[in-house]
């Protein structure tokens, strides 16, 4: 039997499936009194590992493999160029290698999250939505206005455009269907898309957060740091990331008007930032010339490189690749959180056109990127995920079952106060000594009832106290919260006055003392 | 260079034929799935909510009895039957699923104070205050019932004094009858064949255990629990408590635990092999408990209160999880849980049989696989989140009538005193047996005797 079991080979992929460690559970369990309780959480901690097994087990249904390169002999990666790229892939694939030559830049991208469509806005007023893939254009417009920032919504249907003033919203036809006249001369622009906020920041350094599905403003929060032109959303626990002026990073949740963590990153102004897939990475570009790649967990440096020209634009792929804009080159790192890197995995020049915005497409081998000449998409073999998931995000999705999604997602919005940085706080114990608790407990009560308030004005010292006063007027037979605080207080207060009476002992005794109402030594 | 890239053809990704089926593609890995714990507990908050949006409890009334209604029993078998007896002697019979009565006489002269139903066959028993047993077959009476003719009993007992409560034998052609004594009468005699009595005045209730089947339990009205074990027909122990016991029920399941309605509001969990301490005390009511029942699983318990409501309660935990009321229901003297566990019945002092669901919001009928499903997978989210205040307050809220609320209340206002006092007492004494804390468990207990 233990041999079977350590061939199994699912039992190596169960990590990845765990939630929590079962060992630590087991050990915490054995400690319990309560036999009935005991016997549920181990029953339910079985029930736990076998879903891991199980899921573990899926994995032989994961039938698409990722991309790659893999050089041969003296062969570099990072000297392969996309012309000799696309002799090597199938047609399907060389149609994803494509560069539009547009005189609207630079351009801002953006992809859906199933990475089907992509929307892009020029500096100069230009705005197309599109299925990049099958080359259906769903929308092109001419603003005739700035156009700073796009970003998708929750599906295709609908996007949102940072435009010279005001924030607007259009839908897939391009109609205009909300102007947002609170987000004004906004910057940058991204969707939380598990939450329906879009949050904007801009040149006044307000950070706000719209309810897409309400229309409610959630938050608005001064940064107090001015003018800001970096934001990026941490997608595992859509906290936003604000790049600053001053080179540091701020960290914000719609719950807090004060930023939750402050990161001094670089020595000059931010200018590009990506967070990882799974939300414990982050990659921060400054002025400085350093790129610099942090860790979340602990909110320290990794590794740090030197950037010649300052990097414009960062993004991280669903695999990890790290994709650098600076000046005209596109320059793709390989693992380069984990160790120091010494040469990029791919390079990519777009001459005489400076970059502006690089974006990975979720579950493909494609970097789009928008610079001052147009957009640009090239190949990255295995940046994507190579299985999706259709429930989360479908590229093959068909219309009904984007709709039945839109349902779906509306009705298991996460509500915006469950932003925090610890995304499994709600549903676990809460550990605070009982103190903290009753504290807690106290604030709410008195935060329901405004009127009846435990505080009591200090009146004259003496029998008649106010405190006593309202004793006796609440003579009746019971005991409450209240009362026994009461008590408790006078209690204090008594032994209080009755230590100042005594004075400190220790203390010689002047003939000043008898003014002071402190009584003399008894000797 | 070795290169591969990433391709997926439509053809493969999507269905061929529209009849077909849609091809999902499903990959568990976690971090495709952000924000798992937050979307759970919004799936459990919205199905507690729907859950309380659809809580509907009450299926209907059955009217027919005149009088209030005094004692029911359920059939073990037949989950359409059931018999209720009226307190001026109307004895009824109704099929559930029709909501109707399908045979009823004036079986007794006074007050039916008991009915009792056979295990097998379609037999069943009543007793009354006018010191009478009777045994009915609704079925003989049925087929030449054209005529309107008055259905008779198969067999009639005549006690000395009237009787308080019946109860049959498991298997033997047995039944008890209590009153001013513990009767065990067989079928064939017209005489009781065994009388019990340990100096109490007058029995409430009887009861066999349905697993021990000579196992007797009865309540008396001088405060006591009687156990008897009928194969040596002695009592087994003999409980003391504060206040008198209304009803009993055995676990159908666990032969050794019943529980006892009280009318101090209260229902004691026994062990019957530990009787010195209550197991459990399901607490709620606001006025003595007339009737308890346990659900066939032995895990849920229902409960009829003279405060006009009946409970439902977990048979281990200590509070109800569910009330049910109507503007028209009074005082609950019998309620049962049926035996498919997912009804439960309540007589009640207007003459009214009611039915209703024992999971309130439960959707009757089949269920599809995908429906059922979703359900059970609901329903373990709301079981995982259900300690997260917002869930639970949701959860607990009921809206009761305002006589049961104002009387909630009081009752806890009075008992928080009396906590004080009890502490203050405890404090001050110099008594030395009034220092001990008395467990909650063990305070309604007078004594026990063995």
């Amino acid at each position: 039997m233990s041999e079977k079991k350590k061939k199994d080979p699912v039992l190596a992929l169960m990590p990845k499936y765990a939630r929590g460690d079962a060992n630590k559970a087991v050990e915490g369990v054995n400690k319990l009194k309560d036999k009935k309780l005991k016997g549920t959480i181990k029953r339910r901690e079985k029930t736990y590992k076998e879903a891991a097994y199980k899921a573990a087990s899926t994995e032989i249904l994961l039938t698409e493999e990722a991309g790659f390169l893999e050089p041969e002999g003296i062969e570099k990666t990072y000297q392969l160029s996309q012309r000799s790229l696309a002799k090597e892939v199938d047609i399907s694939t060389s149609h994803k290698m494509f560069n539009l030559d547009l005189k609207f830049g630079p351009y801002a991208i953006d992809y859906t999250r199933n990475g089907r469509h992509l929307l892009i806005g020029g500096r100069k007023g230009h705005v197309a939505a599109f299925d990049w893939q099958a080359g259906r254009l769903g929308c092109e417009m001419q603003l005739r206005e700035t156009v700073r920032d796009v970003t998708w919504l929750h599906n295709e249907t609908m996007f949102a455009v940072a435009q010279k003033k005001y924030v607007y919203i259009y839908d897939k036809q391009g109609t205009e269907i909300h102007c947002l006249r609170n987000h004004i001369e906004v910057n940058k622009l991204d969707f939380l898309p598990y939450h329906f906020l879009l949050t904007s920041i801009g040149n006044s350094g307000f950070l706000k957060y719209q309810d897409t599905s309400t229309g409610n403003v959630v938050a608005e929060h001064r940064t107090k740091l001015g003018k800001c032109d970096v934001m990026t959303q941490n997608p595992a626990t859509a906290i936003m990331h604000l790049g600053h002026g001053n080179g540091t990073v701020t960290l914000w949740s719609p719950n807090m008007s004060t930023p939750l963590v402050k990161m001094q990153c670089h020595r000059g102004p931010v200018t590009a930032m990506a967070i990882g897939h799974s939300g414990t990475y982050m990659a921060t570009a400054g002025l400085d010339g350093q790129l610099k790649l942090w860790d979340l967990r602990s909110y320290k440096p990794m590794q740090e490189y030197f950037t010649p020209t300052p990097a414009s634009s960062l993004s991280i792929s669903q695999r990890g690749l790290l994709a650098v804009g600076f000046g005209p080159h596109v320059s793709i790192w390989k693992d380069p959180f984990k160790t120091k890197q010494t040469s990029p995995y791919m390079n990519h020049l777009q001459a005489g056109s400076a970059v502006d915005d690089v974006e990975f497409v979720p579950f493909e081998d494609v970097l789009g990127f928008g610079h001052r000449g147009g957009i640009s998409s090239i190949i990255v073999p295995g940046a994507g995920e190579a299985n999706f998931d259709a429930l989360e995000a479908n590229p093959f999705q068909t219309k009904k079952q984007r709709q039945e999604m839109e349902v779906h997602s509306l009705l298991e919005k996460i509500q915006p106060e469950m932003i925090t940085l610890d995304v499994n706080h709600v549903g676990q114990m809460d550990k605070a000594p009982i103190q903290v608790l009753n504290k807690e407990k106290k604030e709410a009560w008195a935060a329901a009832h405004p009127d009846e308030s435990t505080e009591l004005k200090y009146r004259a010292r003496g029998k008649n106290s106010s405190s006593r006063r309202h004793l006796r007027k609440k003579a009746k037979n019971i005991v409450d919260q209240k009362k026994v605080d009461l008590l408790e207080r006078i209690e204090k207060d008594k032994k209080e006055r009755a230590k100042k009476r005594a004075g400190n002992p220790d203390e010689p005794v002047t003939a000043l003392d008898r003014f002071t109402g402190k009584r003399r030594k008894m000797d | 260079m070795k290169v591969k890239v990433l391709s997926r053809s439509t053809e493969d990704q999507t269905r061929s034929r529209s009849n077909d089926i849609h091809k999902l593609q499903r990959n568990l890995d976690p971090t495709l799935h952000p924000f798992e714990k937050a979307r759970e507990y919004t799936r459990a908050l919205n199905a507690t909510k729907v859950e309380r949006m659809f809580a509907k409890p009450f299926v209907g009334a059955l009217s027919g009895h005149v009088d209030g209604v005094y004692a029911m029993a359920k059939h073990p078998a037949k989950l359409d039957w059931l018999v209720s007896g009226g307190g001026d002697g109307d004895l009824r019979l109704w099929s559930l699923s029709d909501q109707k009565s399908v045979w009823n006489t004036q079986a007794h002269k006074a007050m039916i104070t008991g009915v009792s139903s056979f295990l097998e066959g379609n037999r069943f028993l009543s007793c009354s205050n006018d010191r009478t047993v009777k045994i009915w077959d609704p079925t003989v009476a049925l087929e030449d019932s054209h005529s309107k003719s008055v259905h008779l009993p198969v067999a009639t007992y005549t006690g000395k004094n009237a009787f308080s409560g019946i109860s049959h034998h498991r298997s033997d052609n047995m039944f008890a009858t209590s009153g001013s004594e513990i009767d065990i009468w067989d079928h064939d005699r017209a005489e009781p064949v065994q009388t019990l009595n340990w100096g109490v005045d007058t029995i409430n209730t009887v009861k066999f255990n349905q697993t021990e089947t000579n196992i007797l339990a009865s309540t008396g009205s001088d405060r006591t629990i009687i156990l008897y074990d009928l194969r040596t027909s002695q009592p087994i122990t003999k409980l003391v408590l504060a206040m008198r016991t209304n009803a009993i029920a055995w676990n159908p399941m666990e032969a050794f635990n019943f529980v006892a309605a009280n009318e101090d509001h209260n229902v004691y969990g026994f062990d019957m092999r530990k009787m010195d301490k209550a197991q459990n005390i399901l607490k709620d009511h606001v006025s003595a408990v007339m009737s308890v029942d346990y659900s066939p699983t032995g895990e849920e318990i229902v409960t009829g209160s003279y405060d006009r409501t009946v409970r439902l309660f977990n048979a281990r935990q200590g509070h109800s999880r569910d009330i049910y009321h109507t503007n028209r229901m009074q005082r609950v003297f019998s309620v049962i849980y049926t035996m498919d566990n997912k009804f439960v019945v309540s007589g009640s002092d207007d003459g009214n049989v009611r039915l209703w669901k024992a999971r309130a919001s439960e959707k009757m009928g089949v269920r599809d696989y995908r429906e059922r499903a979703h359900l059970e997978y609901a329903e373990k989210l709301k079981e995982k989140f259900a300690n997260v205040p917002e869930i639970r307050r949701i959860n607990r809220h009921r809206n009761v009538p305002k006589s049961v609320k104002t009387a909630t209340q009081r009752k806890s206002i009075m008992i928080n005193s009396r906590k004080t006092k009890e502490e203050n007492v405890r404090k001050h004494t110099k008594q030395e047996n009034l220092k001990d804390r008395i467990p909650e468990r063990q305070k309604a207990i007078v004594g026990v005797k063995k």
